[in-house]
This record gives C-alpha cells, sequence and structure tokens, in this order.
C-alpha cells in the first residue's frame, strides 16, 4: 500500500497545514459541523424555527417554549446515557443495547415505590428521593449484570446486553404486575417539566448537573485516564497494577445509574409508563450520540463533550424531522442511514481511500482499478 | 486457536479440535432436547404426549429455524446479524401489500422475498466485510432501518384475502402414522405446513454445504483464526461477504415461510426473532467467537427453545413477558456455559 510517492509529498504538505487543516482534524469538528448545517438549513427553510416565547402551561405558569428549547429538553435523556455509553464504549469496545429496556425497568420501579402498588395514586406513597434511589440501585445492579458478563464471562457487549435488551421490558412490566401506574402528585412531575416559579424545563438543569459531574469526576479522578488505558490495551493495564476486569464491570455500573436518571426523567415527564413505548429506539440514538462525537466504537480514546454535542445534534434532527411532518415509526429509517453513513466515513479503509484521493486523483485512480 | 488446525498421519490438515467442540456441543443440544420433551412427557403429559403437538413446534417455527440457521452461517464465521427479524417483518409487509393492493401473486411474493433478503445482504455484507465495519453496528442500523421501512410501505394491519394464495397457505401434508383420535373418536391425521418442508430442506442444505464444501470449511477457517485462514489461501473478506449474503438471503426466505404461517403483515411480525434466533444458535453449540457451531445443532436448538416456552406456559406462567425472559435465562445460561467452558480450554 504504501507508494514511494507518499513520502516526497508529505513534506510539501506540511508547511500548508494551516487553521482549516488543525480545526477538522478536531475531534468535536465533526458533530460542531453537523449541528452548523442543521441550524444553517433550518435558518434558511424556516427562521421561525428558532423563536422562543413565552407561554402558559397547563398549570398557568409562565415558561419558555418553541423549538429550541424543546430540543434542549428533550435531549437530556439521550446526552445522560451518552455520557454512560460513552464510558462503557471505551473500555470495553462495544455497546450497550439494553439501555431503552433498562430505562423502562428504572422507571417501573419508580413508579411501583411512589404509587405504593396502585395503579393511579394522588399522593406519593414514599419520598421521592427513596424511589429515585430504589430505582438507582436497581439499574446500577442491572448494569453490574451486563457489566459482569461483559468482564468476567468475555461475551461481546452487545450480545451480553441483548440478553436484557430482550428481557428488560418484559421484566418492567412484571414489576408493575403489567398494570400502567399513573401518578397524579404534580410534585412527581417536577423533574420532567418544570419547578414552580421556574420558567426552564428542570431536565436541563438535571442535564447540566450530570454534565458537571462528570466534567469534575473526569478532571479530579483517574477514571477518565483508567478507562482509556484499559480501552487501548487490558492486558498492558493489567501489567500496570490495573484491575481492567473491575474497570470495564464499573463503567457498566455508572451506564446504570445515567440510565437510572434518564429514566426517572422520562416518567416523570408524564407521570406514567408504557413498557413498550418509553425509550424505544433509543439505545440506537446513544450509540450515534457516541459515533457522532468523533469517538472509535472499538473502544480506547473517548471525549465525553463529543458524545454530548452528538446528542445534541441527534434531537436537533429529530425534532427538525418531526417538525417537517416525518412519522416517528419512519424516523429510525432515517437515522439508520445516517448511521451508516457516518461509520462508512469512519472507517479506516474508507479514511485511507479519501486521503490517497486527496493527496494524488490520478494514482489513487489507478490503485483502485 | 491456531490448535484447531492439526495435520494427521497422512499429512492432511484436520480442524481436529474445531470439529471435536462442535460435535461435543452438538451432542450436548441433542441430549437438552430429549431430556426437556421427555421431561414434559412423563411430568406434564397432556399436549406433549400428542404427536400433532411436536408437529406444531416445527409448523409455528418454520421460519425461525431458517432464520437461525442463517444466523448459525454469520456466527461460524465470526459475526452476527440483527436485522434479520426486522427483514422477516418487512417482506412480510411488502408481501401483504404487493398481494392486496397491486395484485400480486405467490410468485412475487417469492420474489420480494428473496430481492429485499439479498438486498440487505450484499449492502451489509460489503460493509461489514470490505470496509472492516462492526457487524452488531451495521446489522443494528439495518434492524432500525426494516423497522422504519416497514412502517412506511404500511402502518396499518394488513390481512390477506387472494385465494390463490391462502390455498398454498393452507396447504397440509399429512404425516403417515402420526395421526391420533379426536374426543369424538375420529381419526384426525397428523400434519405439516409447506413451509416445514422447506425449511427441513434448507437445513440439510446447509449442514451438506458447511460440511463437505470448500466455502462451508472456509466459513469454520474463517470464524476460527481468520489470520491463519488467509495464510491458508482463503479469501477471509468474500468468505465473510457470502456469509452475510446467506445470512440475510435466508432471512428473506425465513420471511416469506412466516408470511406463509400467518397470512398477514404487520409491524409486530417477527418481533424478537433476530434474538430467538441467536438463542437458538447458541443453544445449539454455534460459538459467538465463530469457529465453532453446526445447523443441525441450530435446529435442535429452535426446538429446545420452543419446548421450555411452551412447559413455561403450560406451567401457568402464561402471560406474555414470561416467553420473553424465558428466552433471556436460556440465552444468558447457555451463554456463561459457553464462555466458561472457553475460558478453561484457554486456560489449559
Amino acid at each position: 500500500m504504501t507508494t514511494p510517492v507518499k513520502d516526497p509529498k508529505a513534506p510539501v504538505q506540511k508547511p500548508r497545514e494551516g487553521l482549516l487543516k488543525r480545526l477538522t482534524r478536531h475531534q468535536l469538528f465533526i458533530p460542531l459541523a453537523a449541528l452548523a448545517l442543521l441550524v444553517l438549513f433550518n435558518l434558511i427553510a424556516d427562521p421561525s424555527f428558532f423563536m422562543v416565547t413565552m407561554k402558559e402551561n397547563s398549570l398557568g405558569n409562565p415558561v419558555l417554549s418553541g423549538n429550541i428549547i424543546s430540543v434542549l429538553d428533550n435531549a437530556s435523556e439521550l446526552v445522560i446515557l451518552a455520557i454512560g455509553m460513552t464510558l462503557v464504549t471505551a473500555s470495553s469496545g462495544g455497546q450497550d443495547i439494553s439501555v431503552g429496556a433498562a430505562m423502562a425497568i428504572a422507571g417501573s420501579v419508580i413508579l411501583r415505590l411512589v404509587c405504593g402498588g396502585q395503579v393511579s395514586a394522588d399522593t406519593m406513597a414514599m419520598p421521592l428521593i427513596l424511589a429515585v434511589l430504589a430505582g438507582v440501585v436497581v439499574s446500577a445492579l442491572f448494569g453490574a449484570f451486563n457489566g459482569a458478563l461483559v468482564a468476567y464471562f468475555k461475551i461481546q457487549p452487545m450480545v451480553a446486553t441483548l440478553i436484557l435488551f430482550t428481557a428488560g421490558r418484559s421484566i418492567a412490566a412484571w414489576i408493575n404486575n403489567n398494570q400502567l401506574p399513573i401518578m397524579n402528585d404534580l410534585s412527581f412531575k417536577y423533574a420532567g417539566t418544570f419547578l414552580p416559579g421556574i420558567p426552564v424545563p428542570t431536565p436541563i438543569f438535571i442535564t447540566a448537573a450530570v454534565i458537571l459531574f462528570f466534567w469534575l469526576a473526569l478532571k479530579f479522578t483517574n477514571l477518565g485516564l483508567y478507562t482509556q488505558s484499559v480501552g487501548i490495551n487490558a492486558s498492558s493495564s493489567r501489567l500496570n497494577g490495573l484491575d481492567p476486569k473491575l474497570i470495564k464491570l464499573l463503567t457498566y455500573v455508572i451506564l446504570g445509574v445515567c440510565v437510572a436518571i434518564a429514566g426517572f426523567v422520562r416518567v416523570s415527564r408524564s407521570g406514567s409508563i408504557n413498557y413498550s413505548r418509553i425509550a424505544e429506539n433509543i439505545e440506537m440514538d446513544a450509540i450515534l450520540a457516541v459515533a457522532l462525537g468523533g469517538n472509535a466504537l472499538g473502544g480506547g480514546k473517548f471525549n465525553i463533550y463529543g458524545s454530548i454535542v452528538g446528542a445534541y445534534v441527534i434531537q436537533f434532527l429529530t425534532t427538525t424531522l418531526y417538525k417537517y411532518e416525518v412519522p416517528s415509526t419512519a424516523l429510525p429509517a432515517y437515522k439508520a442511514v445516517v448511521v451508516i453513513l457516518l461509520v462508512v466515513l469512519s472507517a479506516p479503509v474508507v479514511q485511507e481511500k479519501l486521503a490517497n484521493l486527496k493527496r494524488a486523483p490520478v494514482k489513487a485512480a489507478k490503485e483502485v482499478s | 486457536m491456531a490448535k484447531e488446525l492439526t495435520v494427521d498421519k497422512q499429512g492432511r490438515i484436520r480442524e481436529r479440535a474445531a470439529m471435536s467442540d462442535t460435535n461435543l456441543l452438538l451432542t450436548i443440544t441433542v441430549v437438552v432436547f430429549f431430556l426437556l420433551y421427555l421431561s414434559a412427557v412423563v411430568f406434564l403429559g397432556g399436549g406433549f404426549t400428542k404427536p400433532q403437538n411436536f408437529l406444531n413446534i416445527l409448523n409455528n417455527n418454520a421460519s425461525l429455524i431458517v432464520l437461525a440457521c442463517g444466523m448459525s452461517l454469520v456466527m461460524i464465521t465470526g459475526g452476527i446479524d440483527i436485522s434479520v427479524g426486522a427483514v422477516t417483518c418487512l417482506v412480510c409487509m411488502t408481501s401483504a401489500v404487493n398481494l392486496e393492493q397491486q395484485g400480486g401473486s405467490i410468485f412475487t411474493v417469492i420474489l420480494i422475498g428473496l430481492g429485499i433478503g439479498l438486498a440487505f445482504g450484499v449492502i451489509q455484507g460489503f460493509l461489514v466485510a470490505y470496509l472492516g465495519i462492526q457487524p452488531f453496528i451495521i446489522s443494528l442500523a439495518g434492524m432500525f432501518f426494516a423497522k422504519g421501512m416497514t412502517t412506511i410501505v404500511s402502518k396499518e394491519p394488513v390481512r390477506v384475502t387472494s385465494e390463490g394464495f391462502l390455498a398454498v397457505k393452507d396447504t397440509r401434508i399429512i404425516v403417515p402414522g402420526l395421526g391420533a383420535n379426536n374426543k369424538l373418536g375420529q381419526y384426525v391425521p397428523a400434519y405439516v405446513e409447506i413451509g416445514v418442508i422447506v425449511a427441513l430442506l434448507v437445513v440439510i442444505a446447509l449442514f451438506c454445504l458447511l460440511r463437505w464444501t470448500k466455502l462451508g470449511r472456509a466459513f469454520y477457517a474463517v470464524g476460527g483464526n481468520s489470520q491463519s485462514a488467509n495464510m491458508l489461501g482463503i479469501n477471509v473478506r468474500r468468505t465473510k461477504f457470502l456469509a452475510h449474503v446467506l445470512c440475510s438471503l435466508l432471512a428473506g426466505v425465513g420471511g416469506i415461510l412466516y408470511f406463509l404461517h400467518v397470512g398477514s403483515g404487520d409491524v409486530a411480525n417477527g418481533a424478537g426473532d433476530e434474538m430467538n434466533a441467536i438463542a437458538s444458535s447458541i443453544i445449539g453449540g454455534t460459538l459467538l467467537t465463530g469457529g465453532v457451531g453446526n445447523v443441525a445443532g441450530t435446529f435442535f436448538g429452535v426446538l429446545s427453545l420452543n419446548t421450555i416456552k411452551r412447559i413455561v406456559s403450560s406451567l401457568g406462567f402464561d402471560e406474555a413477558w414470561w416467553s420473553n425472559i424465558t428466552v433471556a435465562a436460556m440465552l444468558c445460561l447457555f451463554l456463561v456455559i459457553q464462555s466458561v467452558v472457553l475460558l478453561r480450554k484457554n486456560k489449559k
């Protein structure tokens, strides 16, 4: 593959490597460029997309409304999941496809506890914080189950999580005896809608808090370093005194906690749950967010901010598609095309070809033929 | 894993260890199935004693048998394809719309099934084999694409009323000697549907392909160790590509069989079948890591899985969710067993 043409050309190119090139090489370039593209498209097609107005919600409180607010609001669960998914991807080189089903479980547990087993309840049977904690614990345990299969039994992550992917929604239904509990207490919905007197949707604050937490955790602990080193080379990290299995397990547990928070936000939006519909296809979006953020799906180096921007881009895309009346059931088809394009463009073989094309179009054409 | 290629006394290269693994796991599967079924007959009796009950497992799962065999092929080469259930669903819906609204016939249905399967196979196979993208990501995207396309074709369930089609659908092939007398004392012959015959033919064809052809042996070699397969002169990429094409093509065939069985297009068709297919393959002794497996085992895997489902539901756990939980539990159990077996072997 290495042609002698490559070497004499390389020094010529180096001085030309300007600001633009460095920009395009930056990991955040792809998600930000995609975001800019979407913003531009909407700006040209219909500038009113960006209007933010004050409206009264059903309770008579003035709240912000508009497509941008709805993007920021609705992306919350996805952003939270994408952070956990990035860690899992980095450490184990695979993705957890059970996050949607696990969100159903967490939501089901929380609803069951606050409703006290009733089908419909007007007041909470136990303090909300305890119910959410229970949801977090259950979800972390399921995360640990996935993590144990991956780390200790060495099963491919996607296959290991396929187990929970299939059983999760059934387990969620089983927890509530297949009833669909409804929580009517307004304070339960604070986390998913608005706090009284505050015009910004609460999920935005929750997401910000989670992002802040992970920023601090990555800055002040070795979580990021250890995760990367395990993902890049597990056996050499073991020789350096790390326990790769434990770290892999830990990332799955962290994802479990993220899933519980996302599940809580999702159920508190409506105060109810539909086991087969809740967070449907969100695993796809979460994986897409990680890929869009420029993270290698095979593990290793990662950048959670890329995934976070990626998640917002996906929600932006979804909201835009909804605006142009694409039915929600057909959305997966469009997103699948985006995923395939992304992974094809980031595939090493394609990148090499593209680089060759840029360098010497004629030579590359000859090589292909 | 290079140990699997050994040279025998005549100097021929044999995949001795790999084959013995395959046979060992196949034996376990067959034994598990017979134990399951016998214990069901002994402890539960009732329906399990009637031959028709057993044939109904085949009738209801003809499409799954085909899907699972395709899955085994891909898994033997070390890949995976989770789009098969959604492809089944897409084939059903497109066929139903074609029959009802465009005046198609059974032949157009077959063309549609094979065409959709081939299209998915060629695209996914190309992306996996020649661009080196993880098969799971590609087939996950394929699964969502097929799901989305199904609802674009039709959101509402489409029930087929075409007579020519229904005649084929209701054709029953009598199995001599297995009939039973019903409560009124009349003799009711045992039967299988056309789909079962097709499925059995597919199993036999794939069994022969895997055991006695160059391509079949290449599947094992690539899955066992693609580097040494490459050194043996096997075209690894082409082999992987063909495995994915075959798998999706069989998903198309499975779609036709599913459609023949239920006679309608619905977005819920084939839901979770990718999971059932993977579980059946794994129960049937196909290793996720590749290089080991057998379609005969997969066939018994499908039977075991559905026998367990029936046992669970006749024990009184007949709510819909138990079936999913059972499949997941079975899958988990067999995955862990495989993993433990593999880890032990690697330690030796």
